[in-house]
């Protein structure tokens, strides 16, 4: 079985190394051979090191990067930490070796990969700034006990105020401040890395679909845990619904369980994400015709799409905060006279006509 | 394909680093901010209450004032009224009082004067009786001078005394 996969895993990757030497054939002939597809999945993908510009050939140029640490867990060999700049350039290392970005062993065995990559050292950085920043406003109301705010205090002010009367008090209703800690760091984690996405050379985290995977499920663990048994008797004893439909019914309310979040997962990725190809895009124009009369105009598109972006930043950070808010504001809720879900006042109305 | 499958390792970080810093945010940053903000907002709610209840009492004690202030004016006026009565009525028994006291005063004037024309009238009379007296002396006298006229008024008296 284990010799199968490690066939089929050579079969499988034959094309990629038939495709290397290829590639870098055609790039040492011809320097303008520019992929456009390769180069935006290079930079919204994840990567081991910290790649911020290429100055000069691209084979032979200096490389300005940060190598950022490799952590490999082995079942056989153990953990193992080293550098990246020891796997650059396809190199193997203890055994180990960057296959488009993914870490794999040279035997083909199991390795899980802890690094810390661009992306998670983007998110430590991101990690860092939103505790520095919310302490100096936690500190500006120790400070200013009793007075109007001052400084970063007043500017992030409005926004808590926003997201604690206009999404958790009206989403969840008079249980809210148990979830506010919640909400707050989901909306300010997902902002400012989105903002920081934004920065040239910076990561793409809040469009990495694991990122956005963990928050949903995140989101769906408290959902659950802080369901009531209204919550469930809607899903198990749909209210209006005849009891000939609930077979139907019930999978379809235990889907809508895990398609909620999967759709919190989703948007973010793929809002972040597209935003990043179109920019990237634009700029590829440039390229793609060779030309740099076309600069001015794929420039300012670009523009256009970054200040889009910004907007994007904080209305998606706003989306995600308010629909979780939304469906704790549905696990918790005891009376159905404020349905958020989808069918419950489809049964009622009829009712109401007949 | 590799953008839509999440990565085992990303996702253990994201988790680790998500969970401490919702963790520390909850503990350093969120529960000071919303205590304060919630603090900040009572405290204007009843910095706001307080206002209104100052207004009702200014009220109260403006209505207060209203009505004491009126009450000191009808208190005026009745009194003012009370004055300019008590001075009338006082002109008036000092007028009268002047007139009763000119009346008397005239009066005893006209007795004094009554007193002085009798006392006058009678010095006149007796005066004039004297007078007559002396010139009655001083012209019998005269007639009386020769013996024959005297014995003619003798006789004259005697005659009359006779007849009497």
């Amino acid at each position: 079985m284990k010799r199968l996969l490690i066939a089929l895993f050579c079969i499988l990757t034959l094309p990629v190394f038939a495709n290397e030497p290829a590639a870098t054939t055609a790039e040492a002939t011809d320097q303008e051979a520019f992929n456009p597809g390769e180069m935006i999945l290079h930079h919204i993908g994840d990567s081991h090191e910290w790649h911020f510009a290429t100055l000069g050939n691209a084979e032979h140029g200096t490389h300005v990067t940060i190598p950022l640490p490799v952590i490999a867990y082995q079942p056989a060999k153990g953990l193992s930490v080293f550098s990246s700049s020891k796997l650059a350039h396809g190199q193997a290392y203890n055994g180990l070796k960057l296959e488009h970005e993914h870490l794999m062993a040279e035997d083909g065995s199991k390795v899980y990969d802890f690094s810390i990559t661009k992306n998670t050292a983007s998110l430590i950085l991101s990690a860092v700034l939103l505790l520095l920043v919310f302490t100096a406003v936690a500190s500006g109301y120790k400070k200013n006990h009793g007075k109007a705010p001052k400084g970063v205090q007043s500017f992030f002010e409005p926004i808590i105020l926003f997201i604690r009367d206009e999404v958790a008090k009206k989403s969840i209703g008079p249980k809210y401040e148990r979830y506010m800690p919640y909400l707050l760091t989901v909306f300010f984690f997902i902002w400012f890395n989105n903002l920081l996405g934004l920065m040239p050379g910076a990561a793409n985290l809040t469009g990495n679909i694991a990122v956005t995977f963990t928050l949903a499920v995140l989101t769906l663990i408290i959902t659950l845990a802080s369901s009531n048994k209204y919550y469930w008797a809607h899903i198990f004893a749909t209210p209006g619904v005849p009891k000939a439909l609930l077979p139907i019914m019930i999978p379809v309310e235990l889907i809508g369980i895990v398609v909620k979040p999967f759709s919190l997962m989703v948007r973010l990725f793929a809002n972040i994400t597209a935003g990043h190809i179109v920019i990237l895009s634009f700029i590829s124009l440039i390229f793609i015709f060779k030309s740099a009369a076309l600069a001015p105009v794929s420039l300012a598109f670009g523009l256009f799409i970054n200040v889009l972006e910004l907007l994007v930043a904080i209305l998606q950070a706003y989306i995600f905060t308010l629909l979780t808010a939304m469906y704790i504001g549905g696990a918790v809720e005891t009376h159905h006279d404020a349905d958020l879900q989808m069918g419950g006042g489809n049964g009622v109305e009829p009712a109401h006509a007949h | 394909m590799q953008i839509v499958t999440p990565e085992f390792g990303l996702i253990f970080w994201q988790l680790v680093i998500f969970l401490t810093v919702l963790f520390l945010l909850a503990k350093f940053a969120w529960k000071p901010i919303l205590l304060s903000l919630k603090e900040r907002e009572d405290s204007i709610e009843s910095a706001l209450r307080m206002a209104d209840q100052a207004k009702l009492e200014m009220q109260q004690l403006k209505a207060g004032n209203e009505k004491l202030l009126t009450d000191a004016r009808i208190e005026r006026d009745k009194m003012m009224q009370e004055a300019s009565q008590m001075a009338n009525q006082l002109v008036e028994t000092a007028k009268n009082k002047a007139t009763e006291e000119g009346s008397r005063m005239i009066m005893q004037a006209r007795e004094a004067i009554q007193n002085e024309k009798n006392a006058a009238l009678t010095e006149v009379k007796n005066t004039a009786a004297k007078l007559s007296i002396d010139i009655a002396e001083r012209i019998l006298r005269r007639e009386l001078a020769d013996s024959s006229s005297q014995q003619q008024l003798v006789d004259s008296y005697l005659k009359d005394v006779k007849l009497n």
